[in-house]
């Protein structure tokens, strides 16, 4: 029998074994009896009228069996796709909220909005049929840009959405904020982009659909991380299928950052398509039809204005934001840029007043929603650059300014001006150890050393907290969440003491099967390899809301937890009756339900055999089988944070930028596994560089062609971008999660744009640059050098 | 990907026969050009004729002066050649900065040619050093060669067999890697003759291109400060979402001197 492997440990991650064997179970994977093919034809025109669609020629396609239309859609009342948020101005009006078919109806409105959907018998043929498709456009201008998008005389994307504002969105005490401008000593101005980004993970969506006559149920197999939520909200809101009636499926899922925690179109005509035909309908995206069909992330443009007393101490910040929204409403779309920004603006900081207005603005491009970080990274961009941008405008040390305005450990738990309250934590702490780690000390020698190369080198600092363990129910409520967000979690202990945990959560890469076998080892004594997690199917998991937002561990851990404590409290009944002692008396640890004060003692596998072989058994109190389940729905946020530091070189001849060190230092709470937090936090991180350095989606003003369509011109982070990280953790406990867990899986992503940025300004600082949009790209750097007021040559 | 038919010739004569009978057929030497295309439906040839059971078009010869290299020799056998790392290991560097390590087991330096992408390193190398480029049917020099975007002088038909690289006194490559595609954003080989030096540069606009400013003030001066002030026109540069025209400009200068450095160590 294997071993106990439990809290802090750092096993190898069960699930990479199946991984890195070719042993994975993909949705593309799946092979089902008589399965057709879909193919989605999508709009080429960021802005047009659908004036008709002639079928006929797709249809007589040899193997076409069907090609349905946003007319089909109409004709069997479909539901539009929902918005899991309601957000209101600061008046209490509510968003505009135009439908969102699942294809097309009357107008498109961006490159890649779907309009119909060809089924053959093969993928060529549905390919072929799909080219014979005679669509209409009346093609209009296209608008993608916030800024256009609400200029006078711009595009409308929706008759009924003036200057394309969905909402107009406040936070925080105006007045408050402009009395405390009014007699600052000095106030910094800053105006940023925070550029647009595509997911790409590495494996593309995909999903197959099956209806059974017989049973008149439907099983959709899809790359989801969130399948529950996918069952209700297509179930229930779009193709009005009884929840019993319909089981969804994530299998192996490759990869996530957010694109795949969206109900999306495809899912929904996929599924009502299959019942059309009778037969399984297979869609499997490519990468190019992933880039102008999966949700994107960012793209604000923002002016912030912070102001200072003589001291350098923080009184008040004000942000104004464009968000862009794309075309549609997305499943989370409107609450990204907004209670996900918002509230994050005070950081790690002891600012008194923060006000923030979002517009949030439709324009002629793919849906945003989340994506990795979601709204936090962006709030930290924007805060951590003024900070910046105020230390060098006041000639204060940029550490220094941030340490007079950090909160200090004691004043935890500390509350805010825009409504969070941060539990626990300690940015001081987390400074000072990134701060030697990073050897900012020997910096001064390291750039002179890169000057004698004619290189630039800088430094760059991000102190930064974010909200994760996504969501207290009732606070998201109050913010216009229109679901709860709590997790759920089953623990079945078989006859033999072994477990099965059903759990809410989806793991697609982030190691869920080892962490949380690890939970339950720790806790029952059970050996980690008799512990298997269950995942991702709505037939065998009670419920769950899926992971995104760095809940996992933080909400469905707590579940775990909950629901083992609950199976130790059973075991101990049943300890206490086979023992003949009190329970009270009843003590269990390290799998031994043991008599206090005596060497009487079952076994935890003695306690499961009884429960389901009940001869002496107390079945008139207690019901046999050992298997218990719990909710759990946090009471608060958690909130991680940390330091990090980055070092970069910039070569001015080409403006090209080299990340040379890395170094975070960051609060998650309770580590389980630290290898599992080391990769999250390293996987973050890089995301977050490939944001400050090389992401970029760029649209075609006018036309609304997406001109970083493919990996040929979107650039991903790679290895031989990126140094040896220094990551480490300085942690406090969470107060308010049962094993004082923070989640780490955003963080990354989070702390590191702006201290990358900051590091390129600083090591630029010196012709006069205060500011660097992402991403610092060398034509960028290059032409940044050009209108330097210096001329290009080593300090 | 549209249905084809496929055919595997084991002689060049063949080869070209099957060219031109079949309407609508293409070569397909390391395919990782034309595969994609056809996976994306973008090319749907009739037929594809295979050129990788000709042995003959594989590998290095040693003329003395000249080294030749069959069309089907891929990148990474060029980076790995002894021959040419050690008589013109600017070309040896050329080929191993091509992609990545499946592409460069994959992909041919006929294949290369006469693809012709405006952003591809093989081209400034051939016409950097002045080679030539041979066919089933003759001779074709660099110089008369490259035609500009994908273009070439190559007849329906025709096929590339070898190159024929003069060996120079010095040669360097020098590449700016475009940050998403690894293509030439801008590439610049320079090469040193008894009778002259040639500069030829990639990426920069839609086909490849020689400078003579350049070669003349490196035949007076074989130094990377002989060119250092020799800015090129942005008339014609290509200007896209990574580079505009006058970075690219920039970026030739950078990349010379680079690669006049290069020749140098
Ligand atoms: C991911 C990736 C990265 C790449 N990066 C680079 C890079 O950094 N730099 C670079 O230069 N290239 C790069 N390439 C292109 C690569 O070098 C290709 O191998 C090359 O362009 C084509 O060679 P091939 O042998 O694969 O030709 P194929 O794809 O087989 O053919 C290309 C074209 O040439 C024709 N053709 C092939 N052989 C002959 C012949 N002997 N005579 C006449 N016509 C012929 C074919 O009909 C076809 O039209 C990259 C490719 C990929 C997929």
């Amino acid at each position: 029998m294997g071993n106990v492997i439990g809290i802090g440990a750092a096993p190898k991650r069960k699930e990479d074994q199946r991984f890195l064997t070719g042993r994975g179970n993909y949705v593309s994977d799946i092979k089902r009896p008589g399965m057709t093919s879909g193919v989605f034809v999508r709009s080429p025109h960021g802005h047009a009228v659908l004036r008709g669609i002639d079928k006929s020629a797709a249809l007589a396609s040899p193997g076409v069996i069907a090609v349905l239309t946003g007319d089909d859609v109409k004709a069997d009342s479909l539901g539009s796709l929902p918005c899991g948020w309601g957000i209101t101005d600061a008046k209490g009006t509510p968003m505009k909220e135009p439908p969102f078919p699942m294809l097309a109806q009357g107008k498109v409105r961006f490159v890649g909005d779907m309009v119909a959907f060809v089924i053959a018998e093969t993928p060529e043929q549905a390919n072929a049929g799909a080219e014979l498709l005679k669509i209409d456009y009346e093609v209009l201008p296209s608008v993608v840009g916030v800024l256009e998008a609400v200029r006078p005389g711009a595009p409308q994307l929706f008759d009924d959405v003036p200057d394309n504002i969905c909402c107009n969105w406040e936070l925080g005490d105006k007045a408050a904020v402009e009395a405390a401008f009014r007699k600052a000593a000095h106030v910094a101005k800053l105006s940023l982009v925070n550029n647009r980004l595509i997911g790409n993970p590495m494996e593309p969506r995909a999903a197959i659909a099956e209806y059974e006559p017989g049973t008149d149920r439907f099983t959709l197999w899809t790359t989801s991380q969130f399948p529950h939520v996918v069952r209700f909200l297509m179930g229930a809101l779009v193709l009005n299928i009884p929840q019993h009636k319909l089981r969804v499926v994530a299998p192996d899922v490759g990869g996530g950052f957010g694109v795949k925690q969206f109900h999306y179109g495809e899912e929904a005509v996929i599924t009502w398509a299959a019942k059309r035909v009778k037969r399984p309908v297979k869609w499997v995206a490519s990468r190019s039809e992933g880039y102008v069909s999966d949700r994107h992330g960012r793209d604000h443009v923002t002016e912030a204005e912070l102001a200072l007393d003589e001291n350098g101490k923080f009184l008040a910040f004000r942000v104004n934001t464009l968000a862009n929204m794309g075309g549609y409403l997305s499943t989370f779309g409107p609450n990204i840029p907004t209670n996900l920004y918002g509230p994050l603006l005070s950081g790690v900081y002891t600012t008194p007043a923060i006000y923030c207005n979002v517009k949030v603005v439709f324009t002629n491009t793919v849906p945003v929603d989340a994506y990795r970080g979601a709204g936090r990274p962006e709030a930290t961009f924007v805060l951590e650059r003024i900070v910046d941008v105020a230390a060098s405008e006041m000639g204060i040390d940029r550490v220094e300014i941030r340490r007079r305005n950090m909160i200090p450990k004691e004043a935890y738990p500390y509350q805010t001006p825009v409504l969070v309250q941060y539990d626990s934590g300690d940015p001081m702490g987390c400074l000072d150890g990134a701060l030697v780690a990073a050897d900012v000390k020997g910096f001064g020698a390291r750039k002179a050393a890169s000057a004698r190369k004619g290189r630039f080198r800088g430094l760059g600092y991000s102190t930064y907290v974010e909200a994760c363990g996504l969501a207290p129910s009732r606070f998201a409520g109050r913010l216009g969440a229109r679901g709860g967000l709590y997790e759920s979690a089953t623990v079945r202990v078989h006859p033999t003491g072994q477990v099965t945990v059903m759990i809410g959560t989806h793991n697609h890469g982030q190691g869920h099967e080892t962490t949380f076998a690890q939970i339950v080892s720790d806790k029952l004594g059970v050996a980690f390899e008799n512990v298997d997690i269950v995942f991702g199917d709505t037939d065998r998991v009670q419920f769950g809301m899926g992971t995104y937002g760095s809940r996992s561990l933080v909400v469905g851990g707590a579940a775990l937890s909950k629901a083992t404590d609950k199976v130790i409290a059973k075991g101990k009944k049943i300890a206490s009756h086979l023992l003949e002692a009190a329970e009270a008396d009843i003590h269990f640890e390290s799998g031994k339900f043991s008599v206090a004060g005596t060497d009487r003692m079952k076994t935890f596998e003695e306690i499961a055999g009884a429960a389901y072989v009940p001869h002496n058994y107390p079945l008139e109190v207690l019901e046999p089988g050992l298997e218990e389940q719990a909710y759990y729905d946090p009471v608060n946020f958690t909130y991680p944070g940390g330091c990090h530091i980055a070092e970069v070189e910039v070569d001015p001849e080409t403006g090209t930028v080299t990340l040379v060190n890395y170094t975070a230092v960051d609060d998650v709470g309770t580590v389980i596994n630290p290898m599992i937090v080391e990769g999250q936090l390293h996987g973050g991180i890089v995301q977050g560089v490939g944001q400050a350095l090389f992401e970029n989606a760029v649209y075609d003003e006018g036309s609304g062609q997406l001109l970083s369509g493919s990996l040929m011109d979107y650039c991903m982070p790679r290895a031989d971008h990126l140094p040896m990280m220094k990551v480490a953790t300085h942690s406090t406990l969470c107060t308010h999660t049962p094993m004082g867990v923070k989640g780490c899986g955003e963080v990354g992503t989070i702390g590191s744009p702006a201290a990358v940025i900051n590091a390129v300004v600083d090591a630029l600082s010196h012709l006069g640059v205060t500011h660097v949009d992402m991403p610092a790209t060398p034509n960028r750097i290059w032409r940044l050098l050009q209108n330097a007021s210096l001329p290009v040559a080593a300090e | 990907m549209k249905p084809f038919a496929y055919h595997q010739p084991d002689g060049i004569p063949d080869a070209a026969k099957l060219l031109i009978s079949i309407e609508d057929s293409k070569l397909v030497a390391g395919g990782m050009t034309l595969i994609p295309t056809l996976k994306q439906r973008l090319a749907s040839p009739a037929a594809l004729v295979d050129l990788s059971k000709l042995g003959s078009l594989k590998g290095l010869a040693d003329g003395g002066t000249t080294i030749t290299i069959g069309a089907m020799t891929p990148h990474a056998v060029v980076a790995a050649s002894k021959l040419v790392q050690t008589k013109i290991p600017g070309l040896a560097a050329l080929a191993s900065m091509i992609g990545d390590p499946a592409v460069r087991s994959r992909g041919t330096i006929g294949g290369s040619v006469a693809n012709n992408d405006p952003a591809a390193d093989y081209p400034a190398g051939v016409l950097g050093l002045g080679a030539t480029i041979i066919t089933s049917k003759r001779e074709i020099a660099a110089d008369k060669f490259f035609l500009g975007l994908f273009e070439t002088a190559l007849e329906p038909g025709e096929i590339i067999t070898a190159i024929r690289f003069p060996m120079p006194l010095k040669a360097g490559y020098a590449k700016f890697k475009a940050p998403a595609s690894r293509y030439a954003l801008v590439g610049v080989f320079v090469a040193k003759f008894a009778d002259g030096v040639r500069v030829a540069v990639t990426g920069a606009g839609p086909g490849v291109f020689r400078v003579p400013p350049m070669e003349s003030a490196l035949s007076e001066n074989f130094d990377p400060s002989a060119i250092a002030a020799i800015k090129i026109n942005t008339d014609g540069l290509t200007s896209d979402i990574h580079a505009e025209a006058d970075y690219r400009a920039h970026l030739v200068t950078v990349m010379a001197k680079r690669a006049v450095d290069a020749a140098l160590s």
